[in-house]
């Protein structure tokens, strides 16, 4: 908070505008925000976007649905597996395919190792935008584990093109489990060294409490989602809400925090990689054998009409509407993206703030800008 | 609630109401009472949709384009999907942003896309394409000199 002492009160003082952005390290991609500052406060923030418009629901009407796959991952760069899954799961549903329960496992599988990797670079980037550097060579040493196991799955680090309608595209490499396990047993106790170097911390606590509050009305007329909701106390986690793939059969917590300020939000999303290693331990010992794929056809129609599907994203609740005219092209693909709305929340959390807490504003959301211009 | 639920109330002041052949959670409203119906819908003590996801618009040539509006409840777990049909010619519907903040930037991307107009958005600018572009790219008629086919 900013004091002000009878002696300034005198000194005539005018509004101005400064632009941050669109390149700017901490924005994520390419966000522009212009400012109204009077002095160092923050009086209105109003988000630009649109710098990342790769029109991947134009591109998408002009590809068969399988081709769309690939397009996809480039929706967002850190979670590219549930940028699939959702697709798929939308197109599974307007064709009713049902993709074999092996494949069911290994897809939930894959959403958790990325939930990991992707709150892993999370908590890397954001104590890099509160100026702690060390925190982030943690993070990505453990990160880069994750990514191999991706890359003996599927041979890719970053865009998987893993999933397929109707399974996933190749089975799991024999040593995997072994491999996962082993990187669960190393890197568990890890979260508590991550926490560490945080939790107990006066500076990161003078930083992070009591800024950036996010109260669960004005959450839900922005239609906030993900750990950034439950941050604020509203328990809404689409897997447990509408559970899909074997979600329903798995057991897992979902954290709530309290206050809804940055240090919430960053509590949220500790505790949610612990659960997903107790749900990635769960899936390696009920994963069944058996096929993984159960559609041969790459080329195929779908029968006409729309569906909506969404699921639980490291960021939010992620989802995809799909139109089909009955040919082997969507005729419209919407992507619903939690970055979208986290954005947009900014005109209203950053006001009465100063330069800095804008960067833990809205690093602490997770934005990711590709996932919010498609 | 289910769909059949949402129907019955909705008719009873709307009777055009009807149900949504494509979609089998959705509904389909006349255009003018959009605003009327949302409100209902979320202030109302039985559907207390609260939360809304998003809306977009499908383009139909050579007359109709759509608009879809998606509802959530946080409290009651249900989920409600509105259509209204608007003339492509040109294409309006009534403005929901005074309920729900995110519709503004909805909206806005709606106008940007499919040149669909909301009257009562207070700030009515493009959102993803630059201020100044010509046309409405997501239209299934939109020409650009990018994506005309090339002489081989």
């Amino acid at each position: 908070m900013l004091t002000t002492d009878t002696d300034t009160r005198d000194i005539r003082t005018e509004e101005f505008e400064l632009n941050m952005g669109p390149q700017h390290p901490s924005t994520h991609g390419v966000l522009r925000m212009i400012l109204k500052m009077d002095g160092e406060k923050v009086m209105h923030c109003d988000p630009i976007i649109g710098y990342l418009h790769r029109s991947i629901e134009k591109l998408a009407e002009s590809r068969t649905f399988t081709q769309v796959i690939p397009v996809t991952d480039r929706l967002d760069y850190c979670t590219s597996m549930t940028s699939n899954y959702v697709y798929v799961l939308a197109v599974e549903a307007l064709g009713d395919i049902s993709p074999p329960p092996r494949a069911e496992y290994i897809r939930v599988i894959m959403s958790e190792l990325n939930r990991i990797a992707s709150h892993l670079l999370w908590y890397g980037t954001f104590c890099l935008e509160i100026g702690a550097t060390t925190p982030f060579l943690y993070a990505f040493r453990d990160r880069e584990k994750v990514l191999d196991l991706f890359e003996m799955t599927c041979g890719a680090r970053l865009l998987y093109n893993y999933l397929r309608v109707g399974g996933v595209s190749r089975d799991l490499p024999s040593n995997f489990m072994q491999e996962m396990i082993g990187f669960l047993d190393y890197w568990e106790p890890m979260i508590a060294e991550y926490e560490d170097l945080l939790d107990k911390n006066p500076i990161f606590y003078n930083r992070a409490q009591g800024v950036g509050v996010l109260t669960p009305e004005t959450a839900r007329r922005y239609a906030v989602s993900g750990p950034s909701l439950r941050a604020s106390g509203v328990n809404y986690d689409v897997r447990r809400a509408e559970p899909y793939s074997v979600y329903a059969d798995l057991k897992f917590d979902v954290p709530l925090g309290q206050s809804g300020d940055v240090f919430d939000r960053y509590r949220m999303r500790m505790d949610e990689m612990r659960q997903a290693a107790h749900i990635l331990r769960q899936c390696a010992e009920n994963i069944p054998a058996g096929k993984f794929l159960d559609l041969h056809n790459w080329r195929f129609t779908l029968p006409k009409g729309e569906v909506y599907k969404h699921i639980e994203s490291p960021r939010g609740d992620i989802g995809c509407y799909l139109v089909s005219d009955g040919g082997d092209k969507p005729w419209r693909c919407k992507f619903r993206t939690p970055s979208y709305v986290h954005i947009q929340l900014f005109q209203e959390l950053i006001r009465d703030v100063l330069i800095p807490d804008i960067m833990a504003i809205a690093a602490s959301f997770d934005i990711v800008l590709p996932e919010t211009d498609r | 609630m289910k769909r059949q639920d949402f129907h019955r109330k909705l008719t009873e002041r709307w009777p055009e109401t009807g149900l949504d052949e494509d979609c089998e959670n959705g509904l389909v409203v006349p255009v003018e009472a959009i605003h009327d119906i949302m409100q209902l819908l979320r202030d109302d003590p039985e559907t207390e949709c609260d939360y809304l996801d998003f809306i977009t618009a499908v383009d139909h040539p050579p007359e109709h384009m759509h608009v879809v509006y998606s509802l959530y409840s946080l409290g009651k777990q249900h989920r409600i999907q509105l259509k209204v049909i608007v003339d492509r010619d040109a294409p309006t519907a009534p403005t929901v942003s005074h309920l729900w903040t995110n519709a503004e930037w909805n909206e806005r991307e709606t106008y940007d896309l499919y040149g669909v107009v909301f009257p009562g958005l207070k700030d009515p600018r493009r959102l993803l394409m630059p201020e100044d572009w010509e046309g409405h790219p997501m239209r299934k008629d939109y020409l650009h000199a990018n994506l005309a086919s090339k002489p081989d």
